[in-house]
Formats: structure tokens, C-alpha cells, sequence
């Protein structure tokens, strides 16, 4: 039989002057189950919580209600007043008379009334309330890092410089992402490598970060604080440990025309390779669709000249598992393919360049060396067209429909270098709008157009092709003087849309972290958690959650390592005790109930049940408790009834409904 | 000459005019841009702004070719080459029955003529 | 049948009003700190996401003998667990239709987006709703007899 305790505060005046306090508990203390009710003046004070604790003691309560304020102010309080004398924190509701009932009410009468009434329905809830105990879980201290770009490097940094052992997954033989591609950053104009080698330098040699290059995430279990992962690292052919990074291996490497993947193929690397002169690790691995001896059996050459004996044709590779309390996503991102784009001549002509394959050409140690000249025949040239969104904002299914945010900035930086090393060069920009919020970022561009002589044209170029003398001839429109323009060029830099990592949507799904519908990782929340994905314990940082340049990306990275170092700093979590629960008797497997939950929390085991004497086993669904949040959209899916939320069960409300509209 | 209101061009086409994010593309690819007086960008700014007199008595409906390159590069899905045959539409339906029969192409066509243009033709006046 | 004008006039409608707890319950709250005062006839449910209400719910609630039932949620975008009132603005659309294909008119439901700030729209909205639910007088047609007391 329950024994329930309420509580009615006066609020000094503010419930009293228009609630008939009294009256409340004289007509509550007629319900059935309750058995004790008193007022007072302030049911915070200390007084007013030690007569919570008197009564739970002396009247052996088993539920309480606090008739006060709004819950989202006090409730704390008097669970923790309630915990005090012995009762179960979570058996104790609180009826809102104050912020739903007093202060918007003026006829006492009425008051009084819908004051009872809400006494009620929380009395009906309240007898129903079960014990609950939050759930306590480990904490792993070691935080995963997906990505080893910038945005990766910075969150590791971050995290292990904080104290915490950090281990980066990267995909390529090198850490380093799109930045070491780089040539100058905008708008300060310093060099992208002389900037990120030394991080990426501090991130080799920092004692409690692990870098696996050449690596990628096969798979990921468990949850907050304890995740377990595991990492395929792939055959290298090349012992890390032996190896000196010499260099010789690759002098000798008589394959030598494989595009360079780091050059963006504008260049040839050999089979056995670093993808470029800073790389960290400095140690090669095989590229085996190339390397004569894995095509033929014969050559060998890299093993013979390696003084340390490193090349291991023989090496596998190796899944190894490790635990992690956090992990951090920071998979970064791809220029688009512009295979469906072929009104700007990209495939059919190699003077027409992505904006990334621009930086290298543009870098002193990429492909020319950093001189600018026509791919298709080395020559210097004498007019350069940029055209800004290229596939970007484009709603149709060629491109993407967001704005890539970098490409106005990188445009005018190129154009005024190409200007600045080449006096001589014409440089024409084709752009829809220029987009340039940021610090120093309007000056930047101004500067672009007003010490640089940057030619700017207002409209998009409708088509690319070859002009009779070799040229490339650029038909675009001037919106402002209402013209159609026709100018030959002999370079065209596409600023290409950029989208996130091809894998991510499979990385997505292992971490049952949510994606939009561009593949880019969604925040918990857009404004205020940006760098946590709605899954608890994966954490966002740089493109892989939306475009970014690159001081956007260190400075999310680092909010991401504080997110991760917060966590990590806990001993044990303390789940949420109101969470959902499913019958095992009651469900039948149908997945409704997975298919909705944001947090993956839900998953379905077979489980032994004993339904009236019969034994059996069922697929039924089993709800994570460190993992689920408690939003109760499950609880609706279920076509069954087996899922329930604790705290705010179906029983539960359905008694407020039937206390409220009796 | 009774004119169309923007809505029944906009219902005629299936465009939404309110999508352009006006970057000129359409224009930069109209391969008969210099013949027109009003530019595909300006038609969809001429239908969005309620201006159909202008198109209806412009010899831009003539002058466009109907080859739908605005329509495959618009990146916002706008379609310029159908408001453009809209107006057209809305003009050759006040005139009568002045439009082209299969029976009258053979005495038209001769080596010369190219083979988009009797398309185009027949887009245009086949309605 | 008609309904008698006096008797209308003193009609009091039950409503039951379920509140998120992080955006509604809030603007609620807010409502009531600033003291934009509207009918009493409104009693609040707090759920911790709009989509934890079943449309057994509602259900019951006119079964029970209620005039009017309204679910306020987060913005859409804005729900703390990202898509609960996606799920809740669905599964209410249906609902309302069949609620109101079974003669329980579409102004006696609703759904609304009220955020923690926007004390002044909850105020605003439950006085509408409350007069609406007025103009269509007692809910008949759902309610059970059985559940009535005297």
C-alpha cells in the first residue's frame, strides 16, 4: 500500500495570494493513499526540506509530492532531501502551482481548483513511481582520433597534452590531410607546410599519442567510455621499426610512372613511396597494383638495396582491438568529381584544374616545381580564368547544394599569388556572389581586386572549350554590364565543390553516429553542441560535420579535445536512470522501435524469456541504458507495448490524463 | 494582345522563379544570347518582378533556340528555356491555328538545314 | 443541436496540454514568471520529448471527458534529442486526421512549436486554442459515459 506525503508551499505570498494553500491540503489529504499533508511558508528553506525528511521517516512515505514552483528549479533539491531520509530519489514529483498556476491566475476560486487538480495528477503519478538507481559505467582513458588532417592532429595534440593517451587512425601512409597539400594559407599568406610540419613533428614525438598510418577503422562496439575498436592496418611491406627513412628504396624503384595520389596525378611517384618529403611517418609503404615484384614475382630491387633490411614482402595485415572512453571523428573531406560537369572541359583538357590541383601546381615542391604553366604543353601562360562555385549551390543532382564557404577566400588568395609571381599574367575570376565573412577576409579580397588588378566578373561561365588556335575559349555571362562574354584563356582553375570523405557514411554507420543528407556528420545540437554528434561519446571536429577553413577546424578541433578531455576525466559515468525498457514477454523483434532511436541505443539480442511457464528463446530488443537518453520515441514506435520509459511510464501518464480530466 | 500574368507563366512552365540565385549561367551558355534583347537570366527576373508585357511583345521567344542548354546547367533547377516557351506559348495561343503540320516539312527542308532546327522548330509551333 | 448560448458561456473546458520538457515546459514556465496570464482551464503534462506522446494519449484524454488536446514541442531543428518532434509532428498528423474523420473536430487538437523563450507565444496560443475549443462547445463524441463520475 502506498504511503504518500504532500507538501504545499506557500512561496511566501507568491502561491499563498492566489491559491488557497488550506484548502489544497485539506482536499488532497482526502485522496486515496495519501497520508500525510501539510503547508508552509517556504518548502526550500532548510525548515521546509527537514519537514520532507521528518515526514518520509516518521510516516514511512513511499512517494512525495512537492506542490512549489516549477520542477525545472527545485526538483533537485528535494530529491536530494529525499534521498537523505531514505527514500528513492525518483519517487518524488513535483506539481507546478507556481509558474502554470498562481502567477497567471487572479480568481482564487480557480486558482484553488486547477491547484488541487495538478496536486492530483502528481499524486497519481507519484503512486506509481518505481525505485530508480542511475546506472554507473567505466571510463576507458584513451581517446580515438579518425583522421590525421589538421583537424585531427590538433584534437590529438589537445588531448594528450591534457594528459590523456591518444591514438589517430589515418587511412594514407602519412598524417598531414589536405593542409600538407597546401601551398599558402589564406589571408596571412604563410606557408601551409611550414605551419603543419612542426605540428605534425609534435605529434610524432609526443609520448602519449600512437599514430597508425595506412589504417583504418574496421569496426566499432560498445559505448561511452568504453568503446572498443577495430583497427585494419594494412600491409605496408615495409618493417616500421627497421626502417630509416633513407630514401634509397625509392631512387632505385624501377616503376616509376604511378600518379601520385599527394600531386592530385599531376605527377608520377614509384611503387615503393612516400607520398611526399615531410611525411610522418617517414617510412614507405608498396603500392602493390604497381610494384613490379607483386606483378611479376621478379625485381626485388627495393629489398636488395635496404641496408636495414625493412622491405617485408611477406608482411600481412593486422587487425589489432583496443579500447577507447571517446572517440573523435575528424575524417575531413574530397574536391567533388566533375564528371557530370563537362560544360567546363575538365575531363577533355589538361589546362582545366581543380583549385586543389592549383596548389600544387602552385607549391615549390609539387609537380613543376612552382612554376605555373599549361599542363598540356609546359608553356607560360597568358591568361588565367577562375570560375567560383563550381558545383556548389547547385540544387540539381550534379553538385552539392551548400555553399563550400572556402572556395571565395582560396580564389582570391591564388588569383593574387598568380598575380604577385606573374605581372604579366591576366586574371579573370567568374563569381556569383563573393562571400567573405571572417576576420581580414573582405580586406583580403579587396586587396585581390585593388592592388592586384584581379579582374572580377559577376556571372558564371556557361561553357569551356577549345578555341582553334590550342586556347581554351571561356563563354560566360557579365550580369552587371548585361553582356555575353567570350575571352580566351589558357589555364581554367575550377573551385570545386568540396564533400565529406568518401568512407564517412561507412564510418557513420559503425559509430551510429547521424549524417545529413549531404554525408556530413550532424551536431547534437547547431547551436549549443556543435562538436558532439547526438551519439554519446563521438565527438566532431573539422569538415567532417560542414564546411570549414582552416583556423574554423583548429579552433572546433580544440573545442572537440575539451569535450573528450571533460569526459576522460571522469572516473565512472552515471547514466540517466529514466530511460526506456522493453518487455522481453512483450516484444516481438520487429526493429521499429531501432529504426527511430537518434542514439543507436537499441539493439537486439536473443534472450531467454519464460512466458507463463514456457521457456524459449526470442530476438528481442534491448535498450542500452548508458547509451539512451530518455527521449521516449520508442515507446510510441513499439506496436507492442513492450517499450517503456522509465520515470514517465505509459501507466504513468496515462494516470496524469485520467487525474486531470476526471 | 491579352496578357498572361506571372503565375500563369510560372503554372505553364513548372518553374518555381523564386530558386534563381541569379549567377548567370543561363545566359553564359544561350548560344543565341546576342540576338536577344531580353537575356534568359532577365527572363526569370521579368516573370518574378510581374513584368509579362515586356516578354510577350520581346523577339527574345523567337530568337531562342529551344536547345535547353540553360535548362541543363541551371544549377538551381530553374529552367529558363520553359518560361521563355511559356511566353511564346501564351503569344502563338491568341494568334489562331499558325502552327506547323508534318505535311509542310518535306517542301521545307533542303541539305542546309540542320537537324536541331526542325526540332526546335517543331518544339516551338507543334503545341 | 444547437447549443444554448447561456450555457456556453459558462462552459469550461478541460484541456490537457503536453509540454517538452526542454522547450515547452520552459516556455511555460517563462509564461508564468512573466505573468501572461490565460485560462485555467489548461492543466500541463510534461513529457521529456514531444515524441514520447503515444496517441493513446490524446486518446484517452477525450475519452475521458477532455474538450481539447494540444502537444507543444522544441522548434523543428531545434529538439534536444535532434528528431523526437520530427516523429511527433507525423505521427500527430495522422492522428488529428483520423480524430477528425471520427468527428472530433481538428480544432480540438493541435500541435505547436514553442520555444523556451517564447513565453509570450505559449500565452498567446493556449488563449487561442482555449477560445476555439469555447466556439466548438463539449466533446461528445469521444467521450465515454462509463468514465463519468455523477
Amino acid at each position: 500500500m502506498q504511503r504518500i506525503g504532500v507538501f504545499v508551499c506557500h512561496c511566501g505570498t507568491n502561491i499563498a495570494a492566489t491559491v488557497d494553500v488550506k484548502k489544497v491540503v485539506d482536499v488532497i489529504s482526502k485522496e486515496p493513499g495519501v497520508v500525510h499533508a501539510e503547508d508552509y511558508q517556504y518548502m526550500c528553506s532548510e525548515t521546509g526540506q527537514q519537514k520532507v525528511i521528518d515526514a518520509i521517516q516518521n510516516e514511512h512515505l513511499t512517494g512525495v509530492v512537492i506542490c512549489s514552483c516549477s520542477p525545472r528549479m527545485h526538483e533537485g533539491t528535494f530529491r536530494k532531501a529525499a534521498e537523505k531520509a531514505g527514500l528513492n530519489p525518483y519517487q518524488l514529483e513535483i506539481a507546478n502551482i507556481r509558474e502554470q498556476c498562481s502567477w497567471i491566475h487572479k480568481d482564487m476560486e480557480e486558482a484553488t481548483e486547477k491547484a488541487v487538480i495538478l496536486a492530483r495528477a502528481a499524486v497519481a503519478k507519484v503512486m506509481l513511481d518505481t525505485p530508480l538507481t542511475p546506472g554507473e559505467s567505466r571510463v576507458v582513458k584513451r581517446a580515438l582520433v579518425i583522421g590525421g588532417g589538421i583537424a585531427g592532429i590538433q584534437t590529438a595534440l589537445d588531448i594528450a597534452d591534457a594528459g590523456y593517451e591518444v591514438d589517430i587512425v589515418e587511412k594514407t601512409p602519412s598524417i598531414g590531410g589536405r593542409m600538407s597539400q597546401l601551398d599558402k594559407t589564406f589571408p596571412t599568406l604563410d606557408c601551409s607546410s611550414c605551419i603543419l610540419t612542426p605540428r605534425m613533428g609534435e605529434v610524432n614525438a609526443h609520448e602519449k599519442i600512437n599514430i597508425y598510418t595506412y589504417s583504418e577503422v574496421e569496426s566499432v562496439g560498445g559505448f561511452v567510455g568504453d568503446f572498443k575498436v577495430d583497427i585494419r592496418k594494412k600491409a605496408r611491406y615495409v618493417d616500421m621499426d627497421k626502417c630509416t627513412g633513407c630514401g634509397l628504396c625509392q631512387e632505385k624503384c624501377p616503376s616509376k610512372k604511378n600518379l601520385s595520389e599527394f600531386n592530385r596525378g599531376l605527377s608520377n611517384r614509384t611503387a615503393i613511396y612516400t607520398p611526399f618529403a615531410q611525411a610522418v611517418p617517414n617510412v614507405p609503404v608498396i603500392d602493390t597494383a604497381n610494384c613490379i615484384h607483386f606483378k611479376t614475382g621478379k625485381c626485388g630491387i627495393c629489398s636488395k638495396v635496404c641496408a636495414a633490411g625493412a622491405v617485408n614482402y611477406d608482411q600481412k595485415d593486422e587487425v589489432i582491438t583496443r579500447e577507447y572512453g571517446a572517440i573523435v571523428v575528424a575524417t575531413g573531406f574530397d574536391t567533388i568529381s566533375l564528371d557530370k560537369f563537362d560544360e567546363y572541359y575538365y575531363n577533355q583538357s589538361k589546362d582545366v584544374i581543380t583549385s586543389l590541383e592549383m596548389e600544387r601546381l602552385m607549391n615549390a615542391a609539387g609537380p613543376t616545381g612552382g612554376k605555373v604553366v599549361r599542363l598540356s604543353n609546359g608553356e607560360h601562360p597568358k591568361d588565367i580564368v577562375f570560375i567560383q562555385c563550381v558545383g556548389s549551390r547547385d540544387v540539381t543532382c550534379r553538385g552539392k547544394s551548400y555553399c563550400s564557404k572556402i572556395c571565395c577566400m582560396y580564389t582570391a588568395k591564388q588569383a593574387m599569388l598568380v598575380r604577385d609571381h606573374y605581372p604579366d599574367v591576366n586574371v579573370h575570376v567568374f563569381y556569383i556572389d563573393v562571400r567573405t565573412p571572417g576576420k581580414n577576409f573582405d580586406e583580403f579580397y579587396r586587396r585581390a581586386v585593388e592592388e592586384f588588378d584581379v579582374d572580377y566578373i559577376k556571372g558564371q561561365v556557361g561553357k569551356v572549350s577549345e578555341a582553334p588556335n590550342g586556347r581554351l575559349l571561356v563563354q560566360g555571362s557579365d550580369l552587371l554590364d548585361n553582356r555575353q562574354i567570350k575571352m580566351e584563356a589558357d589555364l581554367v582553375v575550377l573551385a570545386t565543390a568540396i564533400e565529406p570523405s568518401k568512407d564517412a557514411r561507412k564510418l557513420a554507420t559503425m559509430l551510429t553516429a547521424s549524417m545529413d543528407t549531404n554525408d556530413f556528420f550532424t551536431e547534437a545540437h547547431a547551436k549549443l553542441r556543435p562538436v558532439e554528434s547526438p551519439t554519446a561519446g563521438v565527438f566532431l571536429s573539422g569538415v567532417c560535420q560542414g564546411p570549414k577553413d582552416i583556423p574554423e577546424t583548429v579552433a572546433q578541433a580544440g573545442a572537440a579535445a575539451v569535450k573528450v578531455v571533460g569526459l576522460l576525466a571522469k572516473d565512472k559515468l552515471t547514466t540517466n536512470p529514466c530511460t526506456a525498457e522493453s518487455n522481453p514477454l512483450f516484444c516481438n523483434g520487429c526493429a521499429s522501435c531501432e529504426k527511430v532511436c537518434p542514439y543507436g541505443a537499441i539493439s537486439y539480442e536473443d534472450r531467454q524469456v519464460n512466458d507463463h511457464g514456457i521457456r524459449e528463446t526470442r530476438h528481442v530488443a534491448v535498450v542500452n541504458g548508458a547509451l539512451c537518453h530518455g527521449c521516449g520515441a520508442c515507446t510510441v514506435a513499439c506496436p507492442s507495448g513492450a517499450m517503456d520509459l522509465k520515470g514517465f511510464s505509459n501507466r504513468q501518464i496515462l494516470a496524469e490524463v485520467d487525474a486531470i480530466c476526471r | 494582345m491579352k496578357i498572361a500574368t506571372s503565375d500563369e507563366i510560372r503554372a505553364i512552365a513548372g518553374v518555381d522563379t523564386r530558386k534563381c540565385m541569379k549567377c548567370g549561367k543561363c545566359s553564359a551558355s544561350c548560344p543565341a544570347y546576342n540576338e536577344m534583347d531580353i537575356r534568359p537570366h532577365q527572363f526569370v527576373s521579368y516573370v518574378q518582378n510581374g513584368d509579362v508585357e515586356a516578354l510577350m511583345n520581346s523577339k527574345s521567344i523567337w530568337k531562342c533556340l529551344s536547345c535547353f542548354a540553360c535548362v541543363e546547367r541551371c544549377p538551381r533547377d530553374v529552367k529558363p528555356a520553359k518560361l521563355i516557351e511559356a511566353v511564346r506559348l501564351s503569344v502563338i495561343r491568341q494568334r489562331g491555328e499558325n502552327y506547323l503540320s508534318p505535311d509542310e516539312i518535306p517542301a521545307l527542308l533542303d541539305d542546309e538545314t540542320p537537324q536541331q532546327l526542325l526540332m526546335s522548330a517543331f518544339r516551338k509551333y507543334r503545341k | 443541436m444547437p447549443i444554448d448560448n447561456n450555457e456556453n458561456k459558462e462552459f469550461k473546458p478541460v484541456i490537457v496540454a503536453f509540454c517538452c520538457n526542454w522547450c515547452s515546459y520552459a516556455g511555460a514556465d517563462l509564461a508564468g514568471s512573466s505573468r501572461l496570464s490565460y485560462p485555467a482551464d489548461v492543466k500541463i503534462i510534461r513529457v521529456p520529448c514531444s515524441c514520447r506522446v503515444n496517441p493513446l494519449f490524446i486518446l484517452r484524454a477525450f475519452q475521458k471527458g477532455a474538450d481539447g488536446v494540444i502537444l507543444c514541442g522544441c522548434h523543428p531543428g531545434d529538439c534536444h534529442y535532434s528528431t523526437g518532434n520530427y516523429y511527433a509532428r507525423r505521427r500527430m498528423t495522422l492522428l488529428f486526421s483520423m480524430l477528425d474523420y471520427m468527428g472530433v473536430e481538428n480544432g480540438r487538437t493541435r500541435v505547436e512549436w514553442v520555444s523556451a523563450a517564447e513565453g509570450v507565444k505559449f500565452s498567446q496560443t493556449m488563449n487561442e486554442f482555449i477560445e476555439q475549443v469555447r466556439s466548438l462547445g463539449k466533446n461528445v463524441r469521444l467521450e465515454d459515459l462509463r468514465c463519468k463520475k455523477n
